[in-house]
């Protein structure tokens, strides 16, 4: 294919039709930015979703109690269920081999924070150490409660990220001491999370302490789990309903319920929504796909039919030349080095601006639910070099066809 | 040098047939210099593309320089032509995004002849038509007369043993057609054999030799007493 005479043939012809590659080159490099742009819009559409939903992702199990409903063994209904420290751990010695992350919680909405001259109202909640997973919380700063803070009923705290700003402003309130109703509590770590703003205005202190502290006893909220990862979806959905069912009527049983009170027992398993979220996801990124395959044919079409007018408009030249004594191979040669060459180097630029616009513009665009936009490189390429094909493909056939005509067939077309 | 046999050609014009050549028999000699002649529709351009292997007859036998022209590819037929054919059109059929130069190297460019050979040889060949200093000048900025001389020293550059026009002066004023008919025999005066076909009785009058066609078949062959296109100009 390196032939330097064939190379300067084609180059001149380039210099000398300058609009003719102008107009091949610009529809060439607009399709090829249009797709990655689409692409680039796609995924980052798909990030946004994804961290919207990353919480769910995770498919936790959460149970919390309510007042029943149905009269059972002689209990009227309108009981109020309150969980308890033994329900929490009955479910434990049950399930624990199952079970990836687990902890009970105690909630309290209303608390009163104090540092320094700053203060305000913010929730408070005991927790576990592996609460940290099952809320999603990035450390920003020191630690979350760990298993020593909860044996020792330690009096620690973390708070949000927000709530750090309230209290805190630029200051680090790493081994800072604040009172939540009067009691002390030293800061040990600060967290953000991708629930957002009213997630970060919580402290979490250990269960342990809460109970201890406010008066709790042994009472516990909500019960939080997360299960062991299994091989594919399908898996996972039958094992968390499979828990769901038999915590339930664990539970119920324990607590003197009848089996079908839903109310008097909640139970949240967003393995369901996780579907959901795959769905979603899925229908997403065939969107795109379909959106970037529709995006390629047009680039095709637009490509062939520049190709059968170049080829059209040189019917002429390829008479004049093959009664010179160019060989059809030669014509079929110069047309589609001369179409690859445009192609390839006008589907770079088209590469290029798409990937300078995605990196530029992707960090500015700030929304709930489009995040950092990109296109992976290696499938740029490829679509790349699928319109270069195509353009050469659908260029071959009218050259080809050019240069089995009789010269004076083409020599007479004007 | 041409040796043509019993040869026929037919056209499909919708569903009837066009018989164009009805047995044409008829030989040129090396240094010739023929004016193949007829009214429109007479068959003598659809002869001339036979000669130039641009189209192919249905039966009888052509021989160009000794080689038997018959049933060959495009491949081949190229290669003829670029070895033994220069071809002058009435419409010139210079491409009109390359210069006069670079027109001219063409042919050579297809001989697989290196870039500075085939543009030094180009210029020789400009020289000879009197256009060197126009050399670097698009068709477009070039007179008629001009042009055929371009054509012309295109023709010659690859050194063809038989030099084929088709009206070469159909286009230009009397003028400019007798000078490019002095340029015509001068080439053919350095013994290079020229076909032209003509219906112009006083540019036939300067070739050497007269063939007559008439409804596809050759009604006069005859020597003549070449006019000088120089005594004219």
């Amino acid at each position: 294919m390196f032939n330097i005479e064939r190379w300067q043939e084609i180059f001149e012809a380039i210099s000398k039709n300058k609009l003719r590659t102008f107009l091949t080159g610009i529809s060439v490099a607009s399709g090829i930015f249009i797709l990655v742009i689409l692409l680039g819009v796609g995924q980052g559409l798909q990030n946004g979703i994804e961290k919207q939903f990353e919480r769910d992702a995770a498919g936790i199990i959460e149970v919390w109690s309510g007042t029943t409903t149905k009269e059972y063994k002689g209990l009227n209904p309108g009981r109020q269920i309150q969980f308890r420290n033994s329900d929490y751990e009955l479910s434990v010695q049950k399930f624990g081999d199952g079970l990836d992350k687990k902890s009970a919680t105690y909630n309290q909405w209303q608390g009163l924070v104090t540092y320094g001259k700053e203060s305000g109202n913010y929730q408070y909640r005991g927790a576990d150490a592996d609460y940290q997973f099952i809320e999603n919380a990035t450390m920003i700063e020191g630690r979350w409660i760990n298993a020593n803070d909860v044996a020792n009923t330690e009096k620690v705290g973390v708070i949000g990220l927000k709530m750090k700003q309230d209290l805190f402003k630029d200051k680090s309130p790493i081994g800072a001491e604040v009172t939540l109703n009067n009691i002390n509590f030293k800061i040990v770590g600060v967290f953000s999370d991708p629930g957002g703003e009213r997630e970060e205005t919580r402290i979490y202190i250990p269960l342990t302490t809460m109970q201890k502290a406010f008066g709790a006893g042994d009472k516990v909220s909500v019960l939080f789990y997360t299960l062991k990862k299994k091989e594919n979806y399908d898996q996972a959905l039958a094992e968390a309903e499979k828990f769901e069912k038999e915590l339930g009527a664990m539970l119920r049983s324990k607590n003197t319920i009848a089996p079908d009170d839903d109310s008097a027992i909640g139970v949240h398993n967003s393995v369901r929504d996780a579907k959901q979220f795959y769905d979603l996801n899925l229908y997403i990124r065939l969107f795109f796909w379909w959106v970037g395959i529709c995006t390629i044919i047009a680039g095709v079409v637009g490509v062939s039919n520049i190709m059968l007018i170049i080829v059209k408009e040189r019917t002429k030249e390829i008479g004049i030349r093959k009664a010179l004594g160019a060989p059809p191979i030669s014509i079929i040669g110069m047309i589609l080095h001369e179409s690859i060459f445009i192609t390839t180097i006008a589907g770079f630029v088209g590469l290029l601006m798409s990937l300078l616009l995605l990196e530029l513009a992707g960090p500015n665009i700030d929304s709930d639910f489009f995040l950092n936009p990109s296109v992976d490189f290696g499938t740029a390429l490829t679509t790349l070099f699928l319109l270069v094909f195509a353009g050469a493909l659908a260029g071959f056939f009218p050259a080809y066809r050019a240069a089995k005509i009789k010269p004076i067939v083409a020599l007479r077309d004007e | 040098m041409i040796e043509i046999k019993d040869l026929q050609k037919s056209y499909k014009m919708g569903s009837s047939q066009l018989h164009v050549l009805k047995g044409i028999n008829f030989s040129v000699g090396e240094g010739e210099l023929v004016a193949i002649m007829g009214s429109s529709g007479s068959g003598k351009s659809t002869l001339l593309n036979i000669l130039g292997i641009l189209d192919e007859a249905d039966s009888g036998s052509y021989r160009l320089d000794n080689v038997a022209i018959k049933n060959l590819n495009e491949t081949v037929a190229s290669k003829y032509r670029n070895k033994f054919l220069g071809f002058v059109f009435q419409s010139f059929n210079l491409i009109n995004y390359k210069n006069a130069l670079d027109n001219v190297a063409m042919p050579l460019y297809y001989q697989g002849i290196k870039r500075t050979a085939r543009y030094e040889l180009a210029m020789q060949y400009l020289e000879k038509v009197g256009l060197a200093s126009h050399a670097h000048h698009l068709p477009s900025e070039l007179s008629g007369g001009q042009k055929q001389r371009v054509a012309i020293a295109r023709a010659l550059a690859s050194n063809p043993k038989v030099l084929l026009a088709d009206e070469p002066t159909g286009a230009l004023d009397t003028k400019t057609s007798y000078e490019i008919m002095e340029l015509i025999q001068g080439i053919n005066d350095e013994g290079k054999t020229v076909l032209i076909v003509t219906h112009e009785p006083d540019i036939a009058a300067m070739c050497k030799r007269n063939v007559v066609l008439k409804d596809g078949v050759i009604i006069d062959d005859k020597l003549v007493e070449q006019v000088r296109a120089v005594t004219h100009v």
